[in-house]
Formats: C-alpha cells, structure tokens, sequence
C-alpha cells in the first residue's frame, strides 16, 4: 500500500469532523461521510420509536386479553412498529450509513459521484419520515405494514394518506442512493482496484443498489395507486369499485420481497468484512461469495409469489414460485458455508464486531433455514399468517440485519468518530442482544406451529405461557439495545483516540487518518493487492510462488 | 421395513414431544391431511436441526482451536477449493428438490377436494364468520361437520380480504370479496377446534375466531334436525329466481330472451369472443353481477347487472339453486 498514514493526533489534525462547525456546515454538506452522520441520527431516532412500540406491543400480550391497549391502538402499534422499522431503519440503514460512509473510501475516492445529489437524498428522507412521523401524532395508521387492499384503500379510517405519501416519498431515498453507488462503483474506483479486488462489502451495495432502482419503483407506483383509490375512488384494487384486491399484492410483493434483500445483502456484506478481520484471513471462496450477492438480486426478483400460496392465486403459480424459493435460498447457504470455512485456521479474536459477526451467523442459519418451512407449499399453509413467519423474518431481519449493521458500526466507529468505545461494555452488550433475542422469538417459531395468527390484540388462553416468554425476552433485548446508545454516545466524548487502524484490517479506508479528512486521502492509493490479503506479507508470497 | 415408511417417522416423533397442559408443543391432529403436513414439518425440522448443529458445532470448534493466541500470529493463507464449493452448493440444491417435491405433491393432493364433499358455505365480513348448510340452517362463528366427510368450504368475503384457517386440520385460505375460493377437509376425531381469520381485516381482527364442532354422524343428524331451519339454500334459491325475474328470460325450455340454465353447471360454456369458461361458482357470479362482461353467442347482451342488489348470501342462493338444476337434469336422463 502506497499511502502513507498521518501520524498526527485527531485532536490537532483537521479532519471532517472539526473542518467547519455550526448547523448550516451539517445541514449544506456534501461530504459523504457527514451525509452519513446525519443518516445515522435520523435513523437511531426512528429505530428506538420503532423499537417502543415493539416493547408496548409485547407488554400488551403478556395477558391473553391484552394487558395495556385497546386492540384498535395495538393494530395501529404493529402496523407503525412495521413501516418505521422497514421502511425509516433497516432499508437505509446499513446502505445509507455505513455505505454513504464507506464506499468512497473503500474504493478510494473522495466523495460518491453525485455528492449534492446525495445530500438531497437524505433531505427527501426526512421529508418522508416527518410525513410518517406526522400520521403517528395525527393518530396512527392500522393498516399492517403491508397496506393490504381494500382494506387501506377503502375500509380503513385511519391517516393511511399521509403514511402512505411519507412511504412514497421515502422511496426516491433508495432509488438515489443506489443510482449514485452503482455509478461510483463503476466510475471512481482506485487506480488498481478491479472488480475482483472488490471488498465483499461493495458487492453487496452493489448488488443492494440494482434491487433499489429496479424495485422501489413498482412499490411507489403501488402505494401512490392506493391513495389515488382511497381519494378518487378509482377502482384498481377495490373489487366494489371494479378493482382487483390480488393484483395489490403481486405489485406489492414483487417490490417487498426484494426489499428483504435490500436489509439483507448489504449485512451479509458486513459480515465478510468482519470475519476476514478478526481471523486474519482471506475469505474462503471469494469468486462464491460475490456471485452469490448477485445470484441473490436476480432471482429476489421472481419469488414474491410465495408470499400469497394460500391467498387465491393460481396452485401452479404457487409450484413455480416455491421452486425459485427454494433455488433463492442456496445462495445464502454458500455465504454461510465460506464464512465458516474463512475461520478454519485461522488466528480469531473476539472483539466486539466478531462477536456481532458470529451471532448473525448463528441466526441467520436459523432465520434462512425456517425460510424452507415456509417456500414449501403444504407447511406453508398451515404457517401462513401465524407467528411461525413473526419469527422467521424477524430471525432474518433483525438476527441477521440488525446483528450485522450493530456489528459494523463497532467496526467502524474508530473510524468515524476517531474514538474507541469501551469493549467490555461491547461484547456484554452484544451478548445480551443475542441471548435476549432468542428467548424473543425462538417461542414465536412454536406459537406459529400451535397455530397463533399474527396481528391479534388478544389471543386464545392456550398461547400464553410462550407468549409470556417472548415478551420477557424483549425486555432483555430491549435493554441491549440501551447499552451501546449510551456508551457510544459517551465514547464521542470520552473515548480514548482511536488510531488509523485499531483492528489491523486490510481495505483502503484503514489506511487514512481516523476520523478521516474531508477529502478522504491526502494522495490517491493504488491497489496491488486482492482484498483480505490477511496472509503471510507479500515478499514471502512472492518467494513461495517463485 | 416400517421404520423407514415416513409416516411412522411423525407418529412416533409425536408421541415423543410431551403434553403439557397449559403448554402444548405440537397442534392437535383432526384431519385427513394433518398427518401428511406434519411429517414434511418433522423432516424439515430434523434438516433444521441437523444443519443448524452442524454449522454451530464447526463454528464453536473453530472458535476455540484457532483462538488467537499471540499478537503476531500469522495464519496459513486462504486456500480456494472447488470441491468443497461444489459440495456445499450441490447437496443442499439435491436437499431442496427432494423437499420441492414432497411438498407439492402433498400440497396437490390437499388441494382438491372429493367430488362427494358436502358444501358448507362461508360469508367473512368484518368481524363475524357466517356459515350456512345447504338445508338452510345458519351458524355464526360456529360450525358442525359430522366426522369421517368430507367437507368443502367455499367462501367469500361481504369487505376486506379475511382468512379462514383450522390450525387442527392444517388447511388455510384467504377469504376475497368478489370472487370465491374453497378449502376442504375431513375431519378425523370429534371434539371442538378452534378456527381463527388469519388475514389483518381491521379493528375486530382477533375476535374473528369461532370453533368447529365435529360431531358422530348421528350427532349431527340430530343437531341439523334441531337446528331452526328456514328454506334450504336451493328453496331460498328458488325463491329469489321468481322474486329477481331471472326466471321471466331464463326459461327452462331454452325459448327465452336468456339461456337455460337447466344442466348448465359444470360445463363448458363458450362466450362470443371466442373463450371457453367453465360454468363454476366464479362464473355465475360474475354473469350475476356483471352480465354485460362476459356475452354469450346467441343472446343479446340485454341482462342487467344485479351487483349491489343481491347480498353475497343471496348470490350463492342463487347459485345452489341453478346447481339443484343441473341435478335435476343428470336425475333426468338417467332415468
């Protein structure tokens, strides 16, 4: 590696943190890596409102007939739980924090390759969420996350429009970011730096990105299709007004299943990054790996029937789609399989990200194996709408995407705040997330074989001692989550001053100052080397190999 | 042998999960496909269970045996292997077909229903479940079925989409307005099993649950002889044909403005732009309540649409009443 690292102290060096100060320097800033920052905010902001309904929701069932809320309240709760959580965290979570952050740098160029477009991406969030946020004050929505039709379009009365406007417009957030990733990635990489010398991690933005411009569009159109029944009356979806409540779902759907591996994918990505680190190894089966990322995205695209096998939908439609369902999963199968391999001799060390990286392992082999129950057609019926598909995604979405997006945000941190955070604290935290979210929904598994549908505010006495488990579970997670806030935000501070590169990683952003300055690298680097070159340094390589 | 037969692998695997009052651990059984559902559920529990131990296992190993034990350490370099990429993609596509498989064979099977079900049908409408017999009586959020037959369930929604599922029988369908969709089963025991709306359909969605009562076939002769009968579905049928005026065009003799609908059910009918329908309970529907959509050769497009002016009740009143003369008809040239 050509670049030299700075040795000066954060505190003296002018980095992009302390390059300018003041509300305007934050709020017109092009710099990708304040950009992300402000992401970062917005989105902790909408994880912990998302996050107390889910609290609130799990209280409410300790007692089969609702211990806290009227069920109207409770539907409202787990429709807002859902459309905060999806759509205002994990969508943007890991692709615009970590990646707004990361894939300048990663690649080695000072900025994305539409910086003011970048920017205008995060004011349309915003605009969006506080549409969203405006509907929860308003008094909420209960239409599920899924605005199922006619039910949102013409039986619900509730702020379904400015929930529905806040979605929609939080839509052209992903489209702009993937569009502004996908070009960066083919324009502006480092001298040297050819796909194949890719980190895993830009793979999967990659990959991320081509679902985000091809999909999110079909679910704007979607949910804009639904106000204009609910205003105008025009019949699309509404079988009373002429419409067709089927053709709802596949629009739906075809853009909500690949979005699962919008939240997916890019954790998947994290997580070859950390495991490679932390065994100081190459990964296994590179060329696998990064093909899978982009198996993933194409075939994401030709499975969302499996979300309506008992729905009314052609039984062989239902064939069709279960058999890509299955082929969907091989893929991560092969991820999991190469992450476990790269640990195989290995020298693993057990920091906090590791710790992260191995959990999501964990669940993600669960959440992705319980995903068989549910492509095959005669279990799916019976699991359908039960909480056996609570469990499921939740296994996959947040054991597997929220583990991984924890996990890199300790990675990263020293990196973006200059600070390390205590990693007592880290690991301690990560463990309760982990032993709190099993004891949350591994007994979801078992109330949606018992039989429990989702989405109800009271429930048959016969659920309750599961019920109760889960929710005590959740109190446990919940505090796991409070830790890291309240130590991170106290690492800003306090922390002791992170070096350039803490975990002796391999990859172009560890070769800059921490926190990095404005333009990224004093002189461009130039890459020699495959990513992960973890292995013996290369003058011994070179001699081995003659 | 009868170790290997996959049935057996559930049964016994049933019998070993214990019953705890209070906390179940497996679903009560009560029909013909429960069984068939629970072994493929048994299978991918064990292929769960097994890569789920393998992968933790290995990981674990690892985790300790190639813990880092000095700063400088520096570990063999990363070797590719083919074989091994090959393995784990290979066996888990060959685990994923043998799956497919079973699955949809089985699913197949449950799918369709005996030609000599008996027809209960169903009304969903936010938040109460309305079921009628064909003799006429009418339960809400109740229904009784004898034991041992075969029944089959069409269903519509009056609002939103709304689900029916029976957890004890494994079968499960969405409820849609506008059009009909059909589950079948035949129960296996008697007893009281619950069945619930699985489908999000609004406020009341969690008190849209009601219990299915499978009764000895005496038993039920005798709660549907109790039961407060009115007309049957084809009398009440019947009935509504004169009240509507349906019967002034659709002569029975074929000499009126519309066709006859003696012996028209179950058919093929062919419309004028060339496509071929099969007369169902969808198609009559949809000549009820939107005529003008679907023409046919011969006769003027003349019938006015009754969509708005008959209950969904009354529509499937209608239709049993135009089945009842496809009977008549079969009765007829049989003799």
């Amino acid at each position: 590696m050509s670049a030299a690292v700075a040795e000066a102290p954060a505190a003296t060096r002018v980095h992009y943190l302390n390059a300018d100060y003041g509300v305007k320097s934050w709020l017109l800033t092009t710099d990708h890596k304040r950009i992300a920052l402000l992401y970062l905010g917005t989105i902790t902001l909408m994880f912990f409102v998302g996050g107390t309904m889910a609290v609130i929701m799990r209280m409410h069932l300790i007692d089969p007939a609702g211990a806290l809320v009227q069920p109207a309240t409770y539907n409202k709760l787990f429709t807002m739980h859902g459309i905060i959580m999806i759509f205002f965290f994990l969508i943007p979570s890991i692709p615009a924090v970590l990646g707004n952050f990361l894939v300048p740098m990663m690649i080695g160029a000072r900025d994305l390759a539409f910086p003011r477009i970048n920017l205008l991406s995060w004011y349309i969030f915003i605009v969006g969420a506080s549409l969203a946020l405006y509907s929860l004050v308003a008094g909420g929505v209960d239409t599920g996350w899924t605005f199922y039709t006619p039910y949102s379009s013409t039986y619900s009365n509730t702020h379904v429009i400015p929930m529905a406007l806040g979605v929609f417009i939080a839509g052209f957030t992903s489209i702009l970011t993937g569009l502004n990733f996908i070009v960066t990635i083919h324009k502006m990489r480092a001298p040297g730096l050819t796909w194949f010398r890719m980190p895993l991690f830009l793979w999967a933005m990659y990959a991320t990105s081509l679902i985000m411009i091809l999909g999110t569009p079909v679910v704007a159109i979607t949910i804009f299709l639904v106000g204009l029944e609910r205003l105008l009356r025009v019949g699309i979806f509404d079988p009373a007004l002429g419409g067709d409540p089927l053709l709802f779902q596949h629009l739906f759907w075809f853009y909500s299943h690949p979005a699962v591996y919008i939240m997916i994918l890019p954790g998947m990505g994290v997580v070859s990054e950390l495991v490679t680190c932390f065994s100081r190894k190459k990964i296994f089966g590179y060329s696998f790996v990064a093909f899978s990322s982009m198996a993933i995205a194409v075939i994401s695209f030709l499975v969302w029937g499996h979300h309506m096998f008992v729905s009314g939908q052609s039984i062989y439609a239902g064939l069709i789609f279960s058999l890509l369902s299955f082929l969907v999963g091989i893929p991560y199968a092969i991820k999991v399989f190469n992450w476990t391999a790269t640990l195989h001799q290995g020298s693993i060390s057990y920091e906090a990200p590791m710790l992260y990286a191995l959990g999501f392992i964990g669940l993600f082999t669960m959440g992705g194996l319980t995903g068989l129950f549910l492509a095959s057609l005669a279990t799916d019926v019976h699991l359908n709408g039960t909480y056996f598909i609570v469990a499921h995604f939740h296994y996959i979405m947040v054991g597997g995407a929220v583990m991984a997006y924890m996990g890199g945000i300790h990675f990263w941190w020293p990196k973006i705040t200059g600070r390390l955070y205590p990693d007592l604290w880290a690991r301690l935290a990560a463990a309760i997330i982990f032993i709190g979210f099993n004891l949350t929904f591994f007994p979801q598994f078992m109330l949606g074989y018992l039989g429990m549908p989702r989405r109800y505010a009271t429930y048959p006495a016969e659920f309750q001692v599961l019920n109760v488990m889960s929710s005590a579970g959740a109190t446990i997670l919940g505090i796991g989550y409070l830790i890291p806030l309240v130590y991170l935000f106290w690492s800003m501070r306090y922390g002791p001053i992170a070096p350039p590169n803490p975990w002796r990683a391999k990859g172009l952003e560890w070769q800059t100052p921490s926190p990095p300055p404005t333009q990224n690298f004093d002189v461009t680097p130039v890459v020699t080397e495959e990513a992960y070159s973890y292995g013996p340094p290369e003058a011994a390589r070179e001699a081995a190999h003659g | 042998m009868e170790l290997l037969n996959p049935n057996a692998i559930g049964g016994l695997l049933a019998q070993a999960v214990p019953r705890w009052p209070g906390f179940p651990l497996h679903p009560v059984r009560a029909s013909t496909i429960a069984e068939g559902v629970d072994d493929l559920h048994f299978f991918l529990t064990a292929i769960t269970l097994f890569f789920t131990f393998i992968i933790f296992t290995v990981i674990f190993y690892f985790m300790v045996r190639y813990r880092r034990r000095s700063a400088d350490e520096q570990p063999p370099e990363t070797i590719t292997n083919m074989a091994l990429e090959l393995t784990w993609t290979l066996v888990p596509t060959a685990l994923c077909v043998v799956v497919f498989v079973w699955s949809s064979s089985l699913y197949f099977q449950n799918s369709r229903a005996p030609n000599a079900s008996m027809e209960i049908f169903v009304i969903g409408k936010q938040w109460m479940w309305h079921l009628q017999h064909p003799e006429g009586v009418r339960e809400i959020d109740e229904l009784h079925v004898p034991v041992g037959v075969p029944v089959k369930l069409t269903m519509t929604s009056q609002d939103v989409i709304h689900d029916f599922y029976v957890p004890a029988f494994r079968v499960k369908k969405d409820v849609l307005p506008g059009r009909y969709t059909s589950i079948w089963f035949q129960a296996t025991r008697t007893g009281r099993f619950h069945f619930f709306c699985t489908q999000y359909c609004g406020t009341g969605h969690a008190v849209m649950i009601g219990w299915v009562y499978v009764m000895t076939p005496d038993d039920y002769a005798a709660w549907l002889a109790g039961g407060t009968r009115g007309e049957t579905m084809t009398q009440a049928g019947e009935r509504l044909f004169h009240q509507y005026g349906c019967v002034t065009c659709h002569v029975a003799e074929g000499s009126g403005r519309g066709p006859s609908l003696v012996g028209q059910f179950g058919k093929p009918q062919k419309l004028r732009d060339g496509e071929t329908l099969l007369v169902d309970e969808a198609f009559l529907r949809r000549a009820i309540t939107q005529p003008n959509s679907m023409p046919i050769p011969n006769y003027a497009p003349v019938m006015p649409s009754f969509q708005g002016q008959l209950s969904e009740e009354q529509i499937l009143q209608l239709i049993a009443y135009v089945k009842s003369l496809a009977q008549e008809e079969r009765k007829g040239t049989g003799q």
